[in-house]
């Protein structure tokens, strides 16, 4: 569904100040970057916690610590976010962000956490810490990344994951993330989608509503060397 | 055997494990011994740090760098650990080896709770706290915690911290002590300090102090100022460095305090750490293949951003190699948090294990890149090459290259 706030194509990233833990501030800077050279007029927002949220095409959450992801579900469930989701802007989480979106997430001393209910997910505090590579089947591509976290995620029936997972934890070992019409999200923090650049414009062309031009660059290199690495170990 | 004859003993151990170990050629010998005598007694820590003068220096940054500063300031006989090995392990080994009372030791951000309680430090200088090798899940507020808990009295800390008051995390730590100097020096890092370490909300960052609503704040009573100039106590010191980087001023004004405290006079010390002319290897000029690089060491968002500041001005190629490997940080997704952007007008040689990595960043960031996959095919290059790497990428540039 193509949304358009004038003819620019805003990008904001919420609260980098406390959901930014793993560089997934990078996630912003490559949609930007990939819009801009098919010659959208990209603009990218970071959104500071004493800063109203403006209204944007794309939202980006990321990973936090559990203090800061508690502060941050609070500000966005007093704001204007949930509203501009729910008339269609797009949301692209990782990690903590996941979480957030749920009905509820648990933090330290298992305390129970209510989300912001947008997606039906809910997340318990796994037995363990999941750290290292994370690899996921999405149709016939492969999503490449890192996950950091301890949250084991329940998806409610009418909620898809993003894909099936090769290696790593994810959701729950089985699958990761969760794609809802205007709404992505996967395990894998920071910089997810310049690991991905396939991944990138399907977000990029979900948002515009027509494909866009093919494009190369060392990001490509880096996605094939990703892929060989995690595939090979 | 009581808990000092089994020490004696470990004590022992720790020194033939190591000369064994030299020997054999395998590493320069100094964990191995140190993990020896801690398995032989748990308290050889303890026991072999008493009767010294103890300064611990500790922080993501500048460490090594700064415990060299405070050792060749002292102007004595000092024991330290200068091959960085700053864990127990490594403690240990310095201690066992060195029987001088002027004690000097670098110390692991994780490891600083445990290592204070054991060695009973005069001073514990805190310089900075940011995020640093993000898979080992090292949560910044909750290490700014579990310092704090560590330097109160109540926790039998009797010394001085020494610490940095631009950093609200260091702040929020130290706070914990009853014997404070703070030291105002320039930080440029406050990327993970934009959140209050007290109640989480936002802090009013200004030119040249802070604050928050819930009341923390800036300290005002400052022992160490650096702004035109270094003042120790109210006095003028010249600081006159022979490394580069203005971080690496703020890094002396913290030794020199710390000496201060320990009864070394300003100006003395001021005129030993002018002379230090490099750091395990760090800031020197080395020669490869044609080359001469000068080596740079930064492992972490905040250290880069450091370095990139010296170089970003300088007519001088810049090398970048990164690797991932477990000493490094097995995940690079910090390189999204380094301000390369700084290098624009420059062009990037890209280097190490993830420099695929490191490229497609420089190529988000609009900076010119070259990616290097045969050291056989680096072009020439103008005079010196800033080459900054990180960890293990560091090691193996000082290893491959020669002294000039
Ligand atoms: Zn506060």
């Amino acid at each position: 569904m193509a949304r358009e706030v004038g003819a620019v194509l805003t990008i904001a990233t919420l609260l980098p100040d406390l959901l930014g833990t793993y560089g997934d501030g990078g996630n912003g800077l490559v949609l930007a970057q990939r819009a801009r050279l098919r010659g959208v007029h990209a603009l990218l927002v970071p959104v500071a916690l004493d800063e109203k949220i403006p209204e944007a095409s794309i939202y980006l959450l990321g990973g936090g610590e559990d203090g800061p992801q508690r502060l941050a579900c609070d500000l966005l469930s007093s704001s204007s976010f949930v509203e501009h989701v729910k008339d269609g802007a797009t949301v692209f989480a990782v990690c903590a962000g996941l979480q957030i979106l749920g009905h509820s997430f648990s933090v330290e001393g298992n305390d129970k956490y209510q989300g912001l209910g947008i997606v039906d997910a809910e997340t318990t505090r796994g037995t363990t810490r999941s750290v290292g590579e994370l690899c996921v089947r999405v149709g016939e591509r492969l999503l490449v990344g890192f996950e950091n976290h301890g949250g084991h995620t329940t998806l409610g029936p009418g909620t898809s994951p993003i894909g099936d997972v090769l290696r790593g934890r994810g959701n729950d070992g089985g699958v990761d993330g969760y794609r809802t019409g205007n709404i992505w999200a996967t395990y894998a923090h920071g910089p997810v989608l310049a690991l991905n650049p396939w991944l990138a414009d399907a977000v990029l062309e979900s948002v515009l509503g027509y494909e866009l031009e093919p494009m190369h660059g060392v990001a490509d290199r880096l996605y094939a060397e990703r892929c060989a690495a995690l595939i090979r170990r | 055997m009581g808990p000092s004859g089994r020490s004696r003993l470990a004590a022992g151990a720790v020194r033939a494990v190591n000369w064994a170990s030299r020997v054999a050629k395998r590493g320069s010998g100094t964990v191995a011994g140190g993990r020896v005598g801690l398995k032989i007694s748990p308290k050889l820590l303890t026991d072999l740090a008493r009767d010294r003068t103890t300064i611990l220096v500790s922080g993501t940054n500048g460490k090594t760098t700064t415990t060299a500063m405070v050792g060749a300031g002292w102007g004595t006989a000092v024991t330290t650990n200068s091959t960085g090995a700053n864990m127990p392990a490594g403690h240990v080994a310095a201690l066992a080896q060195s029987s001088s009372v002027h004690t000097v030791l670098e110390v692991d951000e994780a490891w600083l709770p445990e290592v204070v309680r054991q060695v009973k430090p005069v001073v514990v200088v805190l310089l900075n706290l940011s995020r640093d090798q993000l898979d080992r899940a090292s949560e910044v507020r909750q290490m700014a915690e579990r310092w704090q808990q560590c330097l109160k009295a109540e926790s039998g800390f009797a010394g001085t911290v020494v610490a940095n008051a631009n950093d609200p995390l260091v702040v929020y730590a130290a706070m914990g002590a009853t014997n404070i100097r703070w030291c105002d020096v320039p930080t440029q890092w406050m990327a993970d300090a934009k959140s209050c370490p007290r109640c989480t909300l936002a802090l009013n960052l200004q030119a040249t102090t802070w604050s928050c609503s819930c009341g923390f704040a800036k300290p005002t009573i400052i022992t160490t100022t650096l702004r035109d100039g270094l003042s120790v106590a109210e006095t003028k010191v010249p600081l006159e460095l022979s490394i580069p980087g203005a971080f690496n001023e703020a890094n002396a004004a913290l030794a020199i305090t710390a000496l201060y405290e320990v009864g070394v006079p300003p100006l003395d010390a001021a005129e030993r750490i002018n002379a230090v002319r490099e750091v395990a290897g760090r800031f020197t000029h080395r020669q490869w293949s044609g080359h001469t690089l000068q080596l740079l060491l930064a492992k972490n968002p905040s250290g880069f951003d450091a370095l990139l500041s010296t170089v970003q001005n300088d007519e001088a190629d810049v090398w970048v190699a990164i690797n991932a490997r477990v000493a490094d940080g097995r995940d690079p997704s910090w390189l999204y948090d380094v301000p390369f952007e700084k290098l624009r007008g420059h062009r990037v040689w890209c280097f190490g294990d993830r420099r695929l990595d490191l490229a497609t960043r420089l190529d988000y960031g609009g900076v010119a890149f070259e990616v290097v996959d045969d050291l056989n095919q680096v072009p020439p290059s103008s005079q010196p090459v800033a080459l900054l790497a990180n960890y293990t990428a560091f090691s193996e540039w000082l290893a491959r290259s020669a002294p000039c």
